[in-house]
């Protein structure tokens, strides 16, 4: 049975409307509702099944991020993850970390837990990198299934459905792997009261970069983060009726 | 661009309804038991009046264009009229009544056209007056939390204004993003944040109206305190267009609260939801945003046609609880202290709870969704009644076995909050003698139980009839008065609220 490492970022809600900061050196975060990273939830959820099924032995939930970042922690805990390690990286340092930084510390946690298979979301909401699961496969040699859609455990080996251009692809890979969860993998569940309640007594680890030996100084600097173009919504509608209609109602003819 | 097209998907992408709408209305003239006022048809002349008014576009005559304005949200009336209106200020509204006033001419003021008891939908050939194109927003004073606007302002674009200012207007229901607040003053909406907000009694604080006779009559003072004379302006608040139109509206608007929590439990028996609701009075009353219940077939039916799930498996009875604060940590203390002991207590079977927005939107779909369902369910008579809490769900037990087979859906849920509770019966299909089997007998129960047969969607066309069953002769007479005097030729939303 596989022992599985899930990645889970703290990002911005998505209903939440991102305000960028007046200096434009990034987002507006303070007093901001935040969440997990809707597809690092996916990926929750599917090692949870693979739990269920007694595909998996133990799920590790890992997040880098302030101190806050326990709270998704605490999600994925309370979803059905065993344990959960929180790897701190705040203030300037967090600003700039990047999936190489990420990547190297999800690494040597997989080392660390003798994990041997790794599944983390396609991308997360905020930077929108796609990086992630890709470098943690070259940082361990590991072969990788990106935007899966389905995963089907075999022994020693997965089958993986992953979505692509206007198409879907089917690939065989041997554990140990990296799979990053797409959209239509599964639909997370809520967490029951119960859940949420035992998820408070489950371990969570507090380490550093340092600890684990990887340097997360900035590779990157931020020049400018500014706000898309603003333009006005847009509507479909069925037909050239409707569209006069909807003309007509506007008063536009 | 990618996470705009992730957000969309995630937003959209899971839910498809794939189910068929029920066919066109009868018209109501032909379905009901109602006789045309003695009012002028609009001709030639009339219609002149209004293109030099208004212009061409701003008046509908053709029928498929009428169509929307005719037939109410439910599909379940149709109105004959040959005519829309689009004034976009008050002298233009002031003006058309004059007209039609001096003319004879029956009007329906319309707003977003989601009242659910046929209070903006024609019956005859009224002249539909729609409020659509006075959609501007015209001033907030941001210190006070002011918001004046035109009575045509979309509900939820008004939040969604005040959200980018930290305020929250303190009126939500699920028909937000059609109706008006026009048509929520004159319905006195209630919805889904009474609990913590109170109705519009309370946050109206000012409006202008105009009255059959085109006078325009100026309640905008907007003071919190104002004891000069007679409060006027309530006779606006709830009266349905049957008094004068409202044109504009002052709302107080409070700070958006910072924190967000949303419940949703399994329980055993209505009684543990009553439990459950004391108890949630006693852990957070001063939180409380709202208190919402919903029956086992209300969450299947929602479940089951709409493609949308219970996140905690079935059971009896549903509460979804929403709690609203301006400090995250102590909320959730309260809220996670008082699910434990409910669970300990055994009050509730199950439950989740979540601070995340876009997972609390999720669990409101249910109980906000489930009007949208009805139209997959045959005929469905709906009922919006006031029960106090002991009885509340008492009527929907007895109406399930006064119709024994004779429906396949006795359903109920609600604002238990404000001991409001919505009681449907589904049928196969709509006939006169199904309404009078059920009414007034479903009207007599709720008297039994000393409850109000209408609770916030008004008496409109649909309720008109029983208004004696509420009110005494002497209150009924003294509104008669009231309408005389404000329209005596009785041209404003004839056959509703009074018959
Ligand atoms: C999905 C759904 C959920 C709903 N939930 C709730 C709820 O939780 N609580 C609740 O109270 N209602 C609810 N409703 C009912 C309805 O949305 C409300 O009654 C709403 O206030 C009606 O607003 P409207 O603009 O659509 O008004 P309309 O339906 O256009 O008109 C309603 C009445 O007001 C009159 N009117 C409209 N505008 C004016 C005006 N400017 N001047 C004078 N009279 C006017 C009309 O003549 C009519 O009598 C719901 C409806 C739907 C479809």
């Amino acid at each position: 049975m596989a022992r599985v490492l899930v990645g889970v970022k703290r990002v911005i809600d998505y209903a939440v409307k991102i305000r960028v900061k007046p200096d434009k050196t990034g987002v507006v975060t303070d007093g901001v509702k935040h969440s997990m990273n809707p597809f690092d939830e996916i990926a929750v959820e599917e090692a949870v099944r693979m739990k269920e099924k007694k595909l998996a032995s133990e799920i590790i939930a890992v997040s880098c991020g302030p101190t806050q970042a326990q709270d998704v922690i605490r999600t994925a805990l309370a979803m059905g993850v065993d344990k959960g390690i929180h790897v701190e990286v705040s203030g300037a340092e967090y600003e700039t970390l990047q999936p190489i930084h990420v990547s190297k510390i999800l690494a040597k946690l997989t080392e660390k837990e003798k994990a041997d298979m790794i599944i983390v979301g396609k991308q997360a909401i905020d930077d929108d990198s796609n990086q992630t699961a890709q470098m943690t496969a070259a940082a361990l040699d590991w072969p990788q299934a990106t935007f899966a859609s389905k995963i089907e455990n075999g022994d020693k080996e997965i089958t993986v459905t992953r979505e692509v251009d206007g198409g879907l692809e089917t690939i065989k890979c041997k554990l140990p792997a990296v799979i990053s969860a797409d959209l239509r993998l599964n639909e997370p569940r809520y967490a029951t009261l119960p859940n949420i309640m035992k998820a408070k007594k489950k371990p969570i680890t507090k380490m550093t970069p340092k600890d684990l030996g990887v340097d997360v100084s900035p590779r990157i600097t931020v020049v400018s983060v500014e706000d898309p173009p603003v333009r006005q919504a847009g509507a479909i509608l069925p037909d050239v009726d409707a569209l006069v209609g909807k003309l007509k109602e506007g008063g536009h003819i | 661009m990618l996470k705009n097209v992730s957000r969309a998907l995630l937003r959209e992408g899971r839910k498809v309804y794939k189910h068929k709408l029920h066919s066109k209305p009868n018209f109501t003239k032909n379905n009901y038991d109602v006789v045309r006022g003695n009012y002028n048809y609009v001709e030639e002349e009339h219609l002149n009046y209004f293109r030099s008014l208004l212009g061409e576009s701003r008046i509908f005559t053709d029928l498929s264009d009428l169509e929307k304005y005719n037939v109410d949200w439910n599909r379940y009336l149709r109105g004959a009229s040959q005519i829309v209106l689009k004034p976009k200020t008050t002298e233009e509204v002031s003006k058309i009544l004059t007209f039609c006033n001096h003319h004879r001419l029956a009007v329906s003021p319309q707003g977003g056209h989601t009242g659910m008891v046929g209070g903006a939908t024609p019956v005859f050939d009224e002249v539909i007056i729609s409020t659509e194109l006075m959609n501007e927003i015209i001033s907030l004073d941001e210190k006070a939390g002011i918001l004046t606007c035109l009575a045509g302002c979309v509900l939820q674009n008004l939040d969604e204004y005040l959200a980018e200012r930290n305020l929250i207007f303190p009126l939500d229901l699920g028909a937000k993003g059609s109706c008006q607040i026009g048509g929520n003053v004159s319905t006195n909406a209630g919805g889904l944040r009474v609990l913590k907000y109170g109705n519009l009694h309370g946050n109206v604080l000012g409006l202008e109206a105009v009255q059959a006779n085109g006078v325009v009559l100026d309640f905008l003072t907007c003071h919190k305190k104002d004891n000069t004379g007679y409060h006027l302006k309530h006779l606006f608040i709830g009266s349905e267009g049957t008094l004068g139109v409202v044109t504009k509206v002052a709302v107080q608007c409070k700070l958006r609260p910072k924190s967000l929590h949303v419940a949703f439990l399994g329980l055993q028996s209505f009684d543990k939801v009553l439990q459950t609701f004391y108890k949630a009075k006693q852990d957070m009353d001063e939180i409380l945003t709202a208190f919402e219940v919903i029956d086992a077939p209300s969450m299947d039916l929602v479940t089951s046609k709409l493609e949308l799930e219970s996140p905690i498996g079935d059971y009896p009875f549903y509460v979804l609880i929403e709690t609203t604060g301006s400090n995250e940590e102590h909320d959730e203390e309260k809220v996670n202290q008082f699910l434990e002991s409910c669970l300990k207590k055994h009050h509730i079977l199950n439950g989740t709870v979540t601070g995340e927005i876009s997972k609390a939107r999720g669990i409101w779909q249910l109980r906000e969704k489930i009007p949208e369902a009805f139209k997959y369910d045959g005929y469905v008579f709906m009922y919006d009644i006031s029960l106090p809490l002991d009885h509340y769900y008492k009527l929907v037990d007895d109406m399930r076995e006064y119709m024994g087979d004779k429906s396949h859906r006795v359903y109920g849920f609600g604002h238990i909050g404000d001991g409001n509770i919505h009681l449907q019966i589904s049928v196969k299909e709509f006939s006169p003698e199904m309404k009078s089997f059920i009414e007034p007998y479903i009207f007599h129960q709720t008297k039994k139980y000393n409850g109000s047969i209408s609770a916030e969607h008004g008496m409109g066309f649909l309720k008109a009839k029983y208004l004696h069953m509420m009110k005494t002769p002497e209150t009924i007479n003294l509104m008669k008065n009231v309408k005389q005097m404000m329209d005596p030729n009785g041209i404003l939303n004839p056959y509703k609220v009074l018959v």
